[in-house]
Formats: C-alpha cells, sequence, structure tokens
C-alpha cells in the first residue's frame, strides 16, 4: 500500500498555492505593514507608491465595503489598521501590481505617520499595566493554602519559555478571483477554510455563499496556519473582488516571519511542596502568557495550558492560575501543543529545582508522581486507560536505563570537556477541542457507476497524513482496494462550517464522519445485494474484499456490478454524514467537566552531550515508547511522531526568537532563526506501546499530531543535567531554549569564579 | 539588461533572452512552469529550490548541487540544469522509492530539493557511503519529519546502489541501468558539445553595477537591485578559480569555491584538517557556488574564509585592466565593509607561503546550530614553534569587530613565548582588549567576549593536548 501524497510529493508533481497554473491577467499583491510597535495612526501616504507604473490598486481600511474585524474568539483585530498601531508587522494596506517586484516596491513607499507610545513586550510588564486580553483564570484541586504545613521541601521559583515560529516550509499566501454573480472563490493555505470564509464574508460584506474556500494541501502549518492564514487570504480576495481580476497574495519569507504570531513566550512563578519520600504534595503556578496584540487564539492556548499544568503526575492540591497578557508583539497563536507545552515545562522546571534542593535526581520525584488509574486532574476528569506508569516502566526495561546511566557516568569520569547529561520525559497530553462546540466535523462520500469513490470532509491535509488515514477508513468500510479510493481538495461548498483541522483530532473526527457516510451507503447496498441474490434481508450480506458473501458463502456479485445494479436500480450512492464526539463537556463557571475523549501517554528518556569549554551541545538520543492506540498507518505516525519531537527539541534548544525592547524582530530570517538540520538529528528510537486499544478514536488508534512534540521538553533537563556535572554546585536560571549562548554564560558566570569546576 | 543564454534543462534544450541576473528559481518556475522547485527561503537556507547544474569537467560532465535562488541564469548558459521533474522516470527512482518507503515526505514541500540533493550525491561520486548520502543534505531543511525518516532513505538508497554499481567504468549508464537518472542523461555529453558549438552571442561592453561571483551574498542582500541594474559575472572575467603551488608559495584564484578549497590536495597536505573544518560552512550547494573572492570582498566580520585566511597572513592580488597591485589581507580592511578597493578592481587571487614544517594551524566557530550557520565567534591561529617558543603567530577572530580582525597585539604578545597555561591566559586578556563586539541576533557583546577567550583556549587545547588543560584556564 503506498500513500499516494508521498509519491507526487517525491516526483515534484504535488502542487502548492504558489504553484497552480495562473490565469491570463493575474495580479500580485504585496503587504504595507507597521514598521512601529505602538502608537496612533495619523495619516497613511500612498501618493509615492501610487505612481510606481504597474500598480493597479492600493487599499487600506477606508476600502473595506464590510466590517474591518477579523478576530476569531474575541473581536479584537483589525485587517488593517484603523487609528492605531499595534505591533511591528500589523498590516496598513496592500498594493496589487503586474509583477511582485514592482507590489513589493510600492509596498515600501507607502508612509505612515505615527504618533508614537510606549512599547510593551513582556508579559509581566503588561500584567502590571493592567493589559489583559481575557480575564485571568484558576483551576483548584483539593486545598492549595492547606497543604504546605504537610510539606517537608518547598521550593520556589520561576520559569521562561520562549516563543518559537512555525517555519512550514511553504510561506502564507492565497490566489483569489472573481466567479460569476458577484462572488468570490479563494484557493487558500489554511487550516480552516470556514474561518477564511466567514471572515472573507464579513469584510466584504456578502452572505458566506458567494465565498468559496479550497483548500489542495499545505507545505506544512503547525498551528501557523489556524487562524493567521486568513488575513492573507481576505486580503486577495478584497483586492480580487475590487479589480474583478484574479489575485496572488504571497508572502515573502521575511514578511511573514515579521508580520505572524508564534508560539506564545511564558514567564511562570511556581510553587511545590514535597513529603520526604518525594511525593508532591502541592503545586501552585501562575502563567503569564505573552499573547501579543490581539486575541487570535490566546484565550484557548491559555486554557490549555491550564489543563496542562500537572502534565502526567498525580498532585492532590493545586492552584494554576493563568493571565493572557496583551504586548506590542504579533498575536501570538497556535503552535503544535497549544499551551500544553509551556505549562508541562514548568511542573518540570518546578521538579527540577525541588530534585535539585533535596539532593536526588529528579527522575525519582518524576517517578514516584506518575498517574494512576483514576487519578483526578485539576479539571475535574480522571484517568481512564491510564498509560502513563506502563510507559515508564517499559522505558527503564526496553532502554536498559542502568546501563545507560553507568556509561554516562564512566563518560563523565573520564572527560573534563565533554559531559554527558540525561533526563526522562513522560508526557500526559489530552485530546478534544477544549472548546466542546468544535468537537464536530462531517464527510461527503461519493461511489461513482465505475466504483471509484470520493470523499470530501473538513479535514486538511498539510503534511499529517490524514488524507491517507481516511482513505483507510473508506477502504475499510466498504473492504475494498485503497486505490480505488480519492480523497478531494478540502472545500466549503462541499462541507460545510467546519471547525479548523487542528488539536490532533481531524482523523479522528473526520474519520469518524467518513466511517458513518460509508456505513449509510454499505447499508443501501448490502439491501440492493439482498435482492439481487435473492436474500430474505441484508443481514445476510458481507461485502469482503470486494465480494459479496450471502451467508458467509462467496456469491459470483463483485463490487463493479453491485454498484452498477444499484446505480440502475436507484440507490442513492452518495451520503453526507455527520460526526460529533459524544461524552465530552465542560463547565467554565467551576472550571470543571470532563473535556477530553481520552489521553495519550508516553515516556522518552533523553541523552545528551555538553561541550563545556566552547558551550555547544549535541542531543544524541531520544528513546521513547509511545502510546499510539492500535495505529491504522504506523509508517504515518511513527513519521509523526520523530517530526514533532524535533520541534520539541528545536523550541527547547537552538529556536530563539529575538524581540528588542521596539518590539522589532532581529530573527527574521533562515539565517538568524535556526530549527533543527539533518546533522541536529539525533538518535530517534520509538516503541509503540503494545495492548493500546483506544475506543474513543477511530479505530482504535489514538490521535498523533501534538503529543509527542512534548518530549523535547526533557532535552532542556538533559543539558542541565550535563551542565551540572561540569559545575556540580552552580544553580542555573530556568530560562528556555538554552542555546549555546545560555550553556556558556551559565558556565563561565562570574557568580562561580571560584567555584571549581569537576 | 538582457543577454542571450543557451542551456539544456532536464531533457530540453532551452534558449532565451534575459537578465543574467535573474534567478535560476524564478526562470524555472515563471518562464519554465517547472513548480516541482520551490521558494522557501530565498536566501539559501532552506535547499526547496535545490537544483544540478552538469558541466565538463574533464571527459566527463561532473554534476553538483545548488540554490537555484542564489544562481545567476547567466551562469547556467552551455550547461545541463536538473530538476526534480528532469529526475523522474516512468517508475519511481531508487531515491524516490526509499523516500516513499520510509515515509521521508509529509507535506511534501521541501521533498524536491531532497530528492535532487541525494540523487546529487550518487551522480557526483563514484564509492558510497551512508554518512556521506546524509551529509549531501546538510542544506536541505525539513520541519515535518524531523529528519529520521530521511536518514533512513537515505541510507537505504545508499545500500542499494553502492550494491548495484560494479561497473564503474561508465557511471552514468550504470545510473541509468540501476534506476536512479532517466535515460537521457546518457546523450547530454554528446548534446552539451553541440551546444558549445553554436555561437552565443558576444556580450555587450558595459559598466557593470554588480559583479557577481557566486551570488551567494548579493543575491541574498540585493537581488531585486541586482535586477534593475547592469551586472557583470565574474565567471566570464577571467578571475581563476585554480589552487596551485608555486615558488613556494600557495597561490588561490578568487573565483575557487569552498568546494575546490574542500577538494584540493595542495590544501589538504599543508592544512589537513582544513577538510573537516569547512564543513562547518554553509551547506554543500553553497560551498558549491561561494568563492574565496566573495568572501572576502563582502567584508563580513564573520567571514569564515576570511578569518582562515588572515591566520595564514595570505597576499591579496589586485586587478584593474592592466593594473595590478598587491597587500595583506589584514590591511584590506578599513572599517565596516569599507576595503581598500578601488572602483572597477578585482580580486584575481590571494598568495601565501607554505606553512613551515613546525607549525600549527586550528579554526574554531561556534555558531547557534553547528551547521548551515553563521558563526557567533570564529578564530583561526597560525603557529611556528622552534625549540618550545613560538617565532611566529598570527591570530585572528570574527563576530568581535565591525570587520573580519586580525588581533595584532595578541599576535605580538605571544612571539617568543612558550606555551604555557600563564602565557595563554594572559594572551587571552590581551586579545579582550582588542575586540568591540556587538549584540545583534547572532549573539550578546557579553558572550561573544567570552566565547572568543574560550575559543581562544580551544586553539591550544585542540593543539597542545598534553601542555593545557580545560581546568587550568577556566
Ligand atoms: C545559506 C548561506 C550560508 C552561508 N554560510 C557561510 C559560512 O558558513 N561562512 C561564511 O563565511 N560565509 C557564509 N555565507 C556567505 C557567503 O556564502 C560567502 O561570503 C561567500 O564566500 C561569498 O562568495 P560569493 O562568490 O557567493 O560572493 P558574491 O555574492 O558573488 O559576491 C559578494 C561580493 O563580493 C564581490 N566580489 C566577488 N568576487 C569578487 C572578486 N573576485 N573581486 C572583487 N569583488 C568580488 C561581489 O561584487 C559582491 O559585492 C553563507 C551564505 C549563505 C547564503
Ligand atoms: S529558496 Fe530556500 S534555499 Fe533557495
Ligand atoms: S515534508 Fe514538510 S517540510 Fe519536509
Amino acid at each position: 500500500m503506498k500513500n499516494y501524497d508521498l509519491i507526487r510529493h517525491v516526483k515534484g508533481e504535488s502542487q502548492f498555492v504558489d504553484d497552480i497554473l495562473v490565469p491570463e491577467g493575474l495580479l500580485y499583491a504585496s503587504v504595507s505593514y507597521s514598521k512601529i510597535a505602538h502608537g496612533e495612526l495619523i495619516n497613511i501616504n500612498i501618493k509615492d507608491a501610487i505612481k510606481i507604473k504597474g500598480v493597479r490598486g492600493i487599499y487600506t481600511v477606508r476600502d473595506i465595503p464590510g466590517e474591518n474585524q477579523i478576530g476569531g474568539i474575541v473581536p479584537d483585530e483589525v485587517l488593517f489598521a484603523t487609528d492605531r498601531v499595534e505591533f511591528i508587522g500589523q498590516p496598513i494596506a496592500i498594493v496589487v501590481a503586474d509583477s511582485q517586484l514592482i507590489a513589493m516596491e510600492a509596498a515600501r513607499k507607502i508612509e505612515i505617520e505615527v504618533n508614537e507610545l510606549p512599547v510593551i513586550t513582556d508579559p509581566r510588564e503588561a500584567f502590571k499595566a493592567d493589559q489583559l486580553i481575557v480575564p485571568p483564570r484558576t483551576f483548584n484541586l483539593g486545598n492549595i493554602d492547606e497543604c504546605w504545613h504537610q510539606c517537608e521541601y518547598i521550593i520556589e521559583g520561576s520559569a521562561e519559555s520562549g516563543g518559537q515560529e512555525h517555519l512550514y516550509l511553504e510561506v502564507q499566501g492565497a490566489f483569489a478571483f472573481p466567479v460569476e454573480g458577484g462572488g468570490v472563490k479563494i484557493i487558500s493555505s489554511t487550516q480552516s477554510p470556514t474561518a477564511v470564509q466567514r471572515v472573507t464574508a464579513r469584510i466584504l460584506n456578502l452572505p458566506m455563499h458567494k465565498v468559496e474556500v479550497d483548500v489542495l494541501r499545505l507545505g506544512g502549518a503547525f498551528g501557523g496556519k489556524e487562524d493567521q492564514a486568513t488575513a492573507w487570504a481576505v486580503m486577495a480576495a478584497l483586492a480580487s473582488f475590487k479589480l474583478n481580476k484574479p489575485v496572488k497574495l504571497i508572502l515573502p519569507r521575511q514578511e511573514d516571519m515579521i508580520m505572524t504570531g508564534k508560539r506564545h513566550p511564558y514567564s511562570s512563578d511556581f510553587k511545590i511542596g514535597l513529603n520526604k519520600g518525594g511525593k508532591i504534595i502541592g503545586y501552585e503556578v501562575t502563567f503569564y502568557q505573552n499573547a501579543g496584540a490581539a486575541a487570535d487564539l490566546s484565550p484557548a492556548v491559555l486554557e490549555r495550558t491550564l489543563f496542562h499544568c500537572t502534565n502526567s503526575y498525580y498532585i492532590p492540591n493545586v492552584k494554576a492560575t493563568a493571565i493572557s497578557c496583551k504586548t506590542n508583539l504579533p498575536p501570538n497563536t497556535a503552535f503544535r501543543g497549544f499551551g500544553g507545552p509551556q505549562a508541562m515545562f514548568v511542573i518540570e522546571s518546578a521538579i527540577y529545582k525541588a530534585a535539585e534542593e533535596m539532593g536526588i535526581d529528579p527522575l525519582e520525584i518524576q517517578n514516584k508522581n506518575l498517574l494512576d488509574e483514576g487519578d483526578e486532574f485539576p479539571y475535574g476528569q480522571k484517568t481512564e486507560n491510564c498509560h502513563a506508569k506502563i510507559t515508564w516502566r517499559r522505558v527503564e526495561e526496553k532502554y536498559n536505563i542502568t546501563e545507560i546511566r553507568n556509561s554516562v557516568n564512566e563518560f563523565n569520569n573520564n572527560n573534563n570537556i565533554y559531559k554527558k547529561g540525561i533526563a526522562f520525559m513522560p508526557i500526559c497530553f489530552g485530546i478534544s477541542f477544549t472548546n466542546t462546540s468544535m468537537n464536530q466535523a462531517s464527510a461527503l462520500v461519493h461511489v461513482y457507476t465505475d466504483g471509484s469513490i470520493s470523499v470530501s470532509t473538513a479535514a486538511v491535509e498539510m503534511g499529517q497524513g490524514v488524507n491517507e488515514k481516511i482513505r483507510q477508513v473508506a477502504s475499510k468500510v466498504f473492504s475494498v482496494n485503497i486505490e480505488r479510493v480519492k480523497t478531494e481538495t478540502t472545500n466549503t461548498t462541499r462541507i460545510a462550517n467546519t471547525s479548523p483541522t487542528a488539536a490532533s483530532s481531524s482523523a479522528d473526527l473526520n474519520g469518524k464522519a467518513t466511517e458513518r457516510a460509508c456505513l449509510n451507503i454499505l447499508a443501501h447496498l448490502k439491501v440492493t445485494a439482498a435482492e439481487i441474490l435473492n436474500a430474505s434481508s441484508s443481514s445476510h450480506i458481507v461485502i469482503k474484499d470486494e465480494i459479496v458473501y450471502q451467508d458467509g458463502t462467496k456469491t459470483n456479485l463483485v463490487w463493479n456490478k453491485l454498484i452498477k445494479t444499484a446505480h440502475l436500480k436507484r440507490v442513492n450512492l452518495s451520503s453526507h454524514a455527520f460526526y460529533a464526539t459524544p461524552g465530552i463537556h465542560f463547565d467554565r463557571e467551576i472550571e470543571k467537566g470532563k473535556p477530553f475523549a481520552y489521553h495519550v501517554y508516553g515516556t522518552a528518556v533523553i541523552e545528551v552531550t555538553v561541550d563545556c569549554l566552547r558551550g555547544i551541545y549535541k542531543i544524541d538520543s531520544v528513546k521513547a515508547i509511545h502510546d499510539f492506540g492500535k495505529s491504522i498507518t504506523p509508517i504515518i505516525d511513527l513519521g509523526q511522531a520523530e517530526g514533532a519531537i524535533m520541534q520539541g527539541l528545536g523550541w527547547m534548544t537552538i529556536e530563539e526568537i529575538i524581540y528588542d525592547k521596539k518590539g522589532e524582530l532581529l530573527t527574521d530570517a533562515l539565517s538568524t532563526y535556526k530549527v533543527p538540520d539533518i546533522h541536529f538529528t539525533p538518535d530517534v528510537q520509538i516503541e509503540f506501546l503494545k495492548n493500546s486499544e483506544n475506543p474513543f478514536g477511530i479505530f482504535k488508534s489514538k490521535a498523533i499530531g501534538e503529543p509527542p512534540l512534548m518530549y523535547g521538553i526533557g532535552s532542556y533537563f538533559a543539558i542541565m543535567n550535563a551542565l551540572k556535572q561540569f559545575r556540580p554546585d552552580a544553580r542555573f536560571n530556568i530560562s528556555a531554549p538554552i542555546t549555546p549562548e545560555k550553556v556558556l554564560l551559565n558556565l563561565y558566570s562570574k557568580v562561580y569564579a571560584n567555584i571549581p569546576i569537576q | 539588461m538582457k543577454t542571450k543564454i543557451k542551456f539544456i534543462c532536464n531533457s530540453e534544450n532551452v534558449s532565451a533572452e534575459v537578465h543574467p541576473g535573474l534567478s535560476l528559481l524564478d526562470f524555472l518556475r515563471k518562464n519554465l512552469a517547472l513548480t516541482g522547485t520551490k521558494e522557501g527561503c530565498r536566501e539559501g537556507d532552506c535547499g526547496a529550490c535545490t537544483v544540478l547544474i552538469g558541466e565538463f569537467g574533464g571527459k566527463e560532465i561532473s554534476y553538483y548541487s545548488v540554490n537555484s535562488c542564489l544562481f545567476p541564469i547567466g551562469d547556467v548558459n552551455g550547461k545541463h540544469v536538473v530538476t526534480v521533474e528532469g529526475i523522474n522516470t516512468d517508475e519511481l527512482t531508487i531515491v524516490q522509492e526509499s523516500f516513499v518507503e520510509e515515509g521521508a515526505s509529509q507535506c511534501g514541500f521541501c521533498t524536491p530539493g531532497f530528492i535532487v540533493s541525494l540523487t546529487g550525491y550518487f551522480l557526483s561520486n563514484k564509492i558510497y557511503n551512508p554518512n556521506d548520502a546524509i551529509d549531501s543534505m546538510d542544506g536541505n531543511i525539513c520541519r515535518c519529519t524531523g529528519h529520521s525518516s530521511i536518514i533512513r532513505a537515505a541510507q537505504k538508497s545508499a545500500e542499494i546502489l553502492s550494491g548495484n554499481i560494479t561497473n564503474h567504468i561508465d557511471h552514468i549508464s550504470a545510473l541509468i541501468k540501476s534506476g536512479l537518472i532517466p535515460d537521457y542523461f546518457s546523450e547530454i555529453p554528446k548534446r552539451l558539445k553541440q551546444l558549445k558549438q553554436e555561437k552565443i552571442s558576444e556580450e555587450e561592453k558595459v559598466v557593470p553595477n554588480f559583479y557577481i561571483a557566486g551570488g551567494t551574498d548579493l543575491f541574498v542582500q540585493k537581488w531585486e537591485d541586482v535586477l534593475k541594474n547592469d551586472v557583470k559575472l565574474l565567471s566570464s572575467n577571467g578571475i581563476s578559480s585554480t589552487i596551485i603551488e608555486e615558488n613556494g608559495k600557495c597561490i588561490i584564484g578568487a573565483a575557487a569555491t569552498v568546494s575546490d578549497l574542500i577538494n584540493s590536495d595542495i590544501i589538504s597536505k599543508y592544512l589537513p584538517h582544513l577538510k573537516e573544518q569547512l564543513k562547518l560552512f554553509g551547506s554543500l550547494p553553497i560551498r558549491n557556488t561561494a568563492t574565496v573572492g566573495g568572501n572576502i570582498v563582502n567584508a563580513s566580520p564573520i567571514a569564515d574564509i576570511t578569518i582562515i585566511l588572515l591566520a595564514l597572513n595570505v597576499v591579496v592580488h589586485l586587478k584593474k585592466e592592466n593594473n595590478e597591485r598587491k597587500l595583506f589581507l589584514k590591511d584590506f580592511y578599513k572599517g565596516y565593509k569599507t576595503l581598500d578597493l578601488k572602483e572597477g578592481e578585482l580580486v584575481d587571487c590571494i598568495s601565501f607561503d607554505y606553512p613551515a614544517g613546525n607549525s600549527h594551524f586550528n579554526f574554531e566557530k561556534v555558531s547557534r546550530r553547528t551547521y548551515l550557520d553563521i558563526a557567533s565567534v570564529n578564530s583561526s591561529i597560525y603557529l611556528e614553534i622552534t625549540d618550545d617558543s613560538i617565532i611566529t603567530a598570527h591570530l585572528s577572530a570574527g563576530g568581535v569587530a565591525p570587520i573580519p580582525l586580525f588581533l595584532k597585539k595578541t599576535s605580538e604578545f605571544l612571539n617568543g613565548k612558550t606555551i604555557t597555561a600563564d602565557n595563554v591566559t594572559e594572551a587571552a586578556a590581551i586579545s579582550q582588549t582588542e575586540i568591540s563586539p556587538i549584540t545583534d541576533a547572532r549573539g550578546s557583546a557579553d558572550y561573544k567576549s567570552l566565547l572568543l577567550r574560550q575559543l581562544f583556549y580551544a586553539h591550544f587545547i585542540t593543539l597542545f593536548p598534553d601542555k593545557m588543560n580545560v581546568k587550568e584556564l577556566a
């Protein structure tokens, strides 16, 4: 069985937005944006720009026929700046011209006059200035105030985690063209076709049925095209609508990096209490989320931070507060893990600091506090089919941890420049959109008279292999060769009112909807088969491997013939079906409920080597036992895990986003923002946890997109562990990413000038 | 401006009249509608645009990978350009098949670039090993897979092809037979020769606004300006790319690429470790095009080749028409990106005395990401030692001043000194007085100062492991 998409990819035949053959008369758009992070917008001067030969139009807020509003959760974000600018990169206008080059040149010539206001880039500063996106939220379990006296050790501290650029290889872009009747069709690189449709309709003042959005595939997204693909698609649509011409808008990489939001940086305070035996009794944490200048998805990200504040551990007394702070940066947004990684980093930091204080290895605390069956999370849900301990034990056994630790010790005793470190990283990640209403999907399945099958769903293919999974589902339900099944583009006229392809749940939700649609058609087919074979009822009929069986006996009726006959008998060979995840709910008044259909578990051990002379390091290996459920496509799932792990490692180590005090992004190119390359890749070994069948996932599988990213967090603590071998008495601040710069400045800080190295 | 070009793209002959400074990427995608070659960054840092260039190197055609986003279309004249479309055969090729089997592609945007790089490895080498195969993709970034599956696919391809290729006499035919490349490759030498015989119209005489060597700096910094101005390609301007020995001197043509340095026997003989150290320079496609002259003239304060050459105390040979002059590289830099270079003057070559038998050389570079990254700080050292004491010392440091810095005082201090921890720490302290680092995306000023000290120690610990250790120096 071969993955169709991959065959096209390796031949260079797969098309992305910028590859589609363009119609005659195509125009190109370029965005003009604010170079000032905060101020009152006094004037926009387009005089010089409009004069340039080849410029066809320049559009600002004044040209919007509808409402200048693109906010999703909170209506607080404009398409084009009106009376103020709030971050560098905020769109002011678009220029449409005969060529990309002319459009870019003209966009640069647009000048804005701004009354500058103070710039805030730090979330704690924003909090002090009362600049919040939404009111803070708090989750409680047990009684935090009463628990501290039971603790032998109480450790307080803070932890910083940085932002992360998605760096989808295909930049943001869209292509829009007018269609008859005053509508517009948009080919967009978006995870949320419906969001693009809804916002375009709002901006253009059109009913949604006049806006068609079509998505072929995305060249990577990782959350960065969930909310943030919308603006560019809408701008292309606006220009196309105004000029009645096809318009393409592709952001150059640097502008993409400057204008779009990233993973939220967090600054957090923690207090953790443990008893003598290392059991965690209480955990109090406050998260300051750096949301950027508008809400975007920040409130939802914030919520998931709270859900994952205790990671894989049972802690009886918890108080977790999360505050979304408004700063003068581009609105930060969804990124694989969606607030979960930031939360897990803080609890792991607290455990690390506690272990340091107690003079033990962090893994002793981690191990003692892992979740058990029936344990309660701070949000009220209890664990079911909990695999926290099983995966941990299996890691110890499979990867022979005793041996690893011995060889690390030996290495460290024999080397004074190079030091090795290891860390364990257990994960527990909840599956479902935490906004319950978004857990819905639909599918449209056609069986054509030649027996081939077409499936449309709400799922957008962006490399996660959802198309291939959907094909599997259809081929399994009908029991036909997978070659018969084709997945279609994601299109708002075929599948309406879609949730974004996100939260790792697209295969679950759309797979289930596909299963239902196929079952509907199958039911009709069985009735038809029963009629043809003169069976008393369709319950005697089974289709297996394209052959119809009657009461277990093979008949001459095969798939193609059955379909043809069904068509002649005027049987419906199409079905649209709908799925909504059952049994989930959450009450935000009391912050309790059962928000997740299920959880994904796993444990990894990470080994690193640090060059303590130069401050550089190499991640040697990541060895994990991961709970995939009963995987329907192991090769796709393995690839998702490997890719996610690498993004987690990058986030913790070399991927550093730097804004200066004026809110200007210094790392605005691939030459300054470094993601893992092929040499960075460690030895990654992943074992599929055995006997894990998940009743809530499609064909008993589990969601895979996001959870493994969080194994990467272990690399931070493995590096800390190695640094400790070089400077045993040093106490390092917790601040991710731990770049080579931070390693060196930590190791040779003047504070330790008189402390001998090991 | 426009010039006529003729070349073979995949299996087709192409002729066009274009601005010679147009990027090959734009030409492929827009003029030829070959959209398998992708644009991911337009600055040589992602590899999605990788293509192969084939040209005669001796009797056979040799193929090498380049970033088409930085490659001037004028330079493909008379050559064979291979894009992913030109690799496709009826069935999947060995490389493509390995990628599919290992799931080494997810969103697919990076994939054509990887396929081209890896295919290029098998085309341009005759003995295969998995690690070299992996190295050939050091200029390709995949954000989806995390590279593990790509590594497996490369290993698998290398294994299959190593087994397949027994007859090395006609490499290309063997590769066609093994299913690595399509048939038409066998006809390319003949067709290229024919192409060469066709007369390419004389270039107009123009005073260019830009000279382009490899384009790896120019196209990153000013590709839009290049398109609006008159340009001249140094490849057609008589600047040599050879590396020769002459009268006790090594002479490197300014057009020599970093790959030329790596592959030079002369360089390997005198500086045996340089080959490994230069793998820290850019990526394979960048090394294949980036020139020594470009590195020197671009005058970036962290230019790796320049930092190495400063420690070798090289002489720069300049020429303008028939006027020639020379000066020490260390005297070439006047201030941030200002040079002792007159209008119209070109770097012809550089020369230096062979490293003496009692000499020691080292190069250190630290960047945020070890490979395909610009240094936060780099440094080079050249020492000649007689009877335990240093008789000649040349040290250089990058990323710590507005220019690539020759550490004059530090070098002078070390003259006549013995190699002891005390002398090394004192020299390190002196070097700190010569630098003026600034805070930028590559690190804070404090970090760069500290890092230079550490790299300084690293030179001595690497060169004299018996005399020095980290505990004494820290
Ligand atoms: C992705 C990437 C990675 C890189 N990595 C590194 C790295 O690791 N280390 C490093 O040092 N650099 C690196 N560079 C920078 C660049 O590759 C080098 O500086 C290279 O040596 C420049 O050579 P070029 O031939 O491409 O120069 P070009 O871009 O062609 O020219 C640069 C300048 O020099 C002038 N010039 C070129 N040759 C001559 C000559 N003979 N006489 C007079 N003027 C001349 C040109 O007119 C132009 O102004 C990297 C660049 C990229 C894009
Ligand atoms: S487009 Fe990224 S290297 Fe050329
Ligand atoms: S497969 Fe998406 S970037 Fe490589």
